[in-house]
This record gives structure tokens, sequence and C-alpha cells, in this order.
């Protein structure tokens, strides 16, 4: 049985760098290997997105297939608005019999800002049982309802977190209670606001989590004006202060991309050093092209072999 | 109360397209305090079925009837001998209602003139909210009294998720969120402490028709099942 690349990284004490990967809206798997070629070698770990935004796209176990063929290690997504505690049992068996060994679990984005808004939603679990389940399928061997599993699967789990929604003060509570269902890993939404990420990454060393859960930090590198204005009205959950605005629009629209690039570089550069931090993951959006480009600004390369 | 919403006048015009005595039965509570199907919408559809009817030259002759209830046997009775005087019904009550006269009378088709809605409160004379979907697994004691599976999107129950935006729901800037309405009443009440324990995963009830026999009334059901 191979074991988590991601897992072993963090285990050894390596400051993790994950990337992500959408899967493409249709069965065009030139287009997840065009993509791939980008992250290989490049991070420990990349993010196989599940229908994200409530867009139908290629599955994400199925695109996790074509990765691991394309030579990444895929963090399979699973949302808990498109399939019930049958379905997702039963695509985590078969996601760990094809060697997918990380799962990040979501609730996922409701399904009225997609394509289909007519669809019923099923949220039968919500994204904390859906961390319980697949842990008690890996410690216990059990499916949810008590049943024993017949050689069960033993994902390194993931768990989401995002520190700038509202009401902040129990956020680092709902991390406490992730880590008690039993997320071995935390990877944060899209951080642009430090100082309020400064503080719960405080809280959670205050309480003693980051000795239970290795959290990797989202960052995500502002293509454009547009895009960091995009984010700050447009994106539910998402906090992006004024000053990040004011140095994207303070460069010439030329080099407004660099400058995005050069604020992910400075805010990897805090986390490395930050207490509680265990790697960084980056969310290049459909801009995966410029992934190696700030690996190798972030100094996070070579990406170490354990 | 049970909250329903009239059906647009020309989905119910098609559904009696082949229909020349029609009878309208409103309900005399939920769907009447909520404006939906009371005696004055059954006039008020009437009206409308009477006028369209004749502007396309085919009059339709049109009877009205309001129960208190439609869910009780002992006000559908009233209808018993009248509704034998028409070829089609149009049912206003809730689904529940609809349903219940069908049953009685199964030799006459009936029409839903209503869409029921939800389970909801009276915000205002017109303005109602839904408050409970019915699951069967009340777990209001937990949550200080705010339903999320009913008033979060995601019917969550560790919430919130991270789209909450200000207090308000990822879907809709004029939908608060639920979890930050239990996180604040919980807090000023010092009762955090019930949402930090996981809640685990719901035993959904509401998956199939459901009966209920109160304790002591097992015996009469049997004797009436004879």
């Amino acid at each position: 049985m191979t074991e988590s690349n991601l897992k072993k990284i963090l285990d050894a004490g390596h400051f993790a760098f994950t990337g992500e990967l959408g899967p493409p809206r249709g069965a065009n798997v030139a287009a997840i290997m065009e993509k791939a070629k980008f992250l290989v070698g490049n991070v420990d770990s990349v993010n196989i997105t599940d229908n994200q935004t409530a867009m139908v796209r290629m599955s994400s176990w199925g695109a996790s297939l074509i990765a691991m063929q394309a030579g990444l290690e895929p963090n399979y997504q699973m949302v808990c608005r498109d399939r019930n505690r049958l379905a997702m049992q039963a695509d985590i068996l078969g996601a760990w019999a094809h060697g997918i060994r990380n799962m990040l679990c979501l609730s996922g984005d409701h399904q009225q800002f997609g394509d289909h808004p007519q669809s019923k939603g099923v949220f039968d679990i919500d994204s904390m049982q859906l961390i319980g389940m697949v842990r008690k399928m890996r410690d216990e061997g059990k499916f949810l309802s008590g049943g024993d599993i017949d050689d069960s699967p033993k994902m390194f789990i993931g768990a989401a977190a995002n520190p700038f929604a509202e009401p902040f003060d129990w956020r680092v509570h709902r991390l406490a209670k992730k880590i008690q269902a039993g997320a071995d890993f935390v990877q944060t939404q899209c951080i642009f606001n430090m100082d309020k990420m400064r503080r719960w990454v405080q809280q959670a060393n205050d309480m003693g989590l980051t000795e239970k859960v290795y959290i990797l930090a989202g960052v995500t590198p502002m293509k454009s004006l547009g895009m960091a204005r995009y984010m700050k009205l447009k994106v539910p959950g998402m906090d992006v202060p004024d000053d990040i605005i004011d140095r994207i629009k303070g460069v010439d629209k030329k080099k407004q991309a660099d400058e995005g690039i050069r604020i992910a570089c400075e805010q990897i550069q805090e986390f490395k050093e930050m207490k509680g931090v265990a790697g960084v993951h980056l969310m290049a959006i459909e801009w995966e092209h410029r992934v190696p480009e700030i690996a190798e600004r972030a100094k996070v390369l070579p990406r170490p072999k354990v | 109360m049970i909250v329903a919403e009239r059906k647009p006048f020309q989905e119910i015009k098609d559904m009696l397209k082949d229909a020349k005595k029609v009878l309208t039965v409103g309900c005399g509570t939920c769907v009447a305090v909520c404006l939906a199907g009371g005696s004055k919408e059954v006039g008020v559809l009437n009206a409308e079925l009477k006028i369209a009817r004749k502007l396309e030259g085919k009059p339709i002759e049109l009877g009205a009837a309001t129960v208190e209830r439609q869910c009780d046997r002992e006000f559908l009775a009233e209808l018993d001998g009248v509704i034998d005087r028409y070829d089609a019904v149009v049912s206003m009550a809730c689904g529940v209602g609809i349903q219940f006269l069908a049953e009685r009378y199964p030799q006459i088709p009936v029409f839903p003139g209503v869409n029921t809605t939800f389970m909801g409160a009276n915000q205002d004379v017109g303005w109602y909210e839904e408050r409970c979907r019915g699951c069967g697994t009340c777990f209001l004691g937990i949550t200080g009294g705010i339903c999320p599976v009913t008033m979060c999107a995601k019917g969550l129950q560790n919430g919130p998720c991270g789209g909450t935006n200000n207090g308000s729901c990822e879907i809709n800037q004029d939908q608060p969120c639920a979890w930050q309405a239990i996180y604040e009443r919980l807090a000023k009440q010092g009762r955090l402490a019930s949402i930090m324990a996981i809640c685990p995963p719901t035993d959904w009830r509401n998956q199939i028709p459901r009966t209920i026999v109160q304790p002591g009334y097992a015996k009469r059901k049997q004797l009436l099942a004879k």
C-alpha cells in the first residue's frame, strides 16, 4: 500500500506546498494533462475540485485518476451537495481502491450558484459528519451504519476552514470540531487579510489545536485589479482588504499579475515562519501555467522527497 | 400553519379544459389564513374562470363551497351528495386536503388550485416565512430555537459554512445566516457548549410516508381497521 505523499511530507516536518486543478467542463483528458504538466514536481499534492461553484465538471475521482497518470498525487475533494451517505461511501471505497490517498471534505457551494440551480441539493450529511464518516471507515473499519468494511480505506483526511467569515470568534471552535471529527490537515480559504489570519492562527495555537492538525494556509495570487475587485465584492466569505486592492492598482496594468505574485510570495514567506502553519495551499485559479514561476519565486523548490 | 400560494390562472384553466361543471372547494383553516384558498379566494377564482370560459365561447358552470378543514372527514362529509353534481373539483386546500378530498370521492377528478409551499409563520398580513421542514428529529433544543434544517440553505447541523457574508446567507443578502443567529443567541444565553459538541448525522425520518398514533390510541386504531 502506498502512503500519502502529503502525509509523509507533513509528518517529516517539511513545509508542505499543495496546488489545485479544476477538472474540465467535459471529458477533455488533454486539458487535465496540460494543466498537470505545470504542477508535476512543483507541489506535493493537488486538490481536484468536485463540481466547484456548483457547475458540472468531470467527477473529482475521475479527474484524480487522470492526474495520477500525469504523475500528480491527488487530494480528492468531496462535497455534501451532490450525493448521499451511500454514494459517498461507495465513491470513497472506489477512490481508495484506485490509489487515491487524500481527501478534502467540504459542504460545497449551494447549487443555486451553479449551472443547475433547479437541482435538489442533497446535504444528507454535512462536512463535519463527512469527516467523521471517513475517519470511522479508516480507524474502525466500519461504514457509517456500523457495518464492517471488507478492506477499509485509510484516507489522509482534510478539511476546510474559513478564518474570515463571521462570526470570527466561532471560527476557531469550528476548527476544533473538525479536528475532533477526524481532520488530519486543514486548508484555509484564500487569505488576503493577513492580520485576521495571524489572530486566527494565534487562537488555534493557544487552544493547542495546531499540535493536533496540520494547517495549510490558502494563498491565491491576484491576476489583475479586476480579479481583486471581484473577489472582494462578489465571492461570499472572502475578505480582501483595501491595501491589497491599492497595491495592485498602484502598478502599471501590465505589471498587475506580477504584483499579485509578489504579494503571494510575501505571504508564503511569512507563513514559512508562522508558528502553527505547516504549509501553503496555492489556489492559482485557472493559472496553473504560472505555478512553476510562483513556486520558484516563493522559494519552495525543489520539493522534498520522503 | 401550512402556507400555500394560488397556482397561476392559466395552469388551472388548462387543467379544467374538458370540464363543464366544476365545484371549487376552499378550506377554512391554514390556506384561508394565508390568503390562498379560503372562501374569498374561491370566489375570485370562480369569477376569473367564468369570464375566461365565456370569452372562449365555452361557458362553464361553477359551484363554490368552503369547508372548515379538508384534512378532516367530519368536515368533508358536508360535500357528500353535493359533489356528485359536478364533473370536476378544484381543491384550494393544501396538498393534504386535496388528497383527502380526492380519496373520499375517487370517481371525480380533483385538481389542485394552489401550490402547497411550506410550514410557516405569519410575519404580517400577506407575509409568511418558512420555519419547519418536518424532519421528524427536532433538535431546536441544541440550536437555540432556530432550525438549521429549514433556515440554513445547506441544512447544516454543524455550521456555519464559510460562505456567511456579514451575517447573511451566501445565497441571498436578504436571508440571514441561520448559524450566525444560532451562535449569537446561544452566546447571549451562555450556552455555546451546546454547539461545541459535534451533531451526529441525522436519522432522516421523513423519507417514507409517516403515520403517528398517539399513545393510548393504538387499540382504537385496531378497532377502526376492522
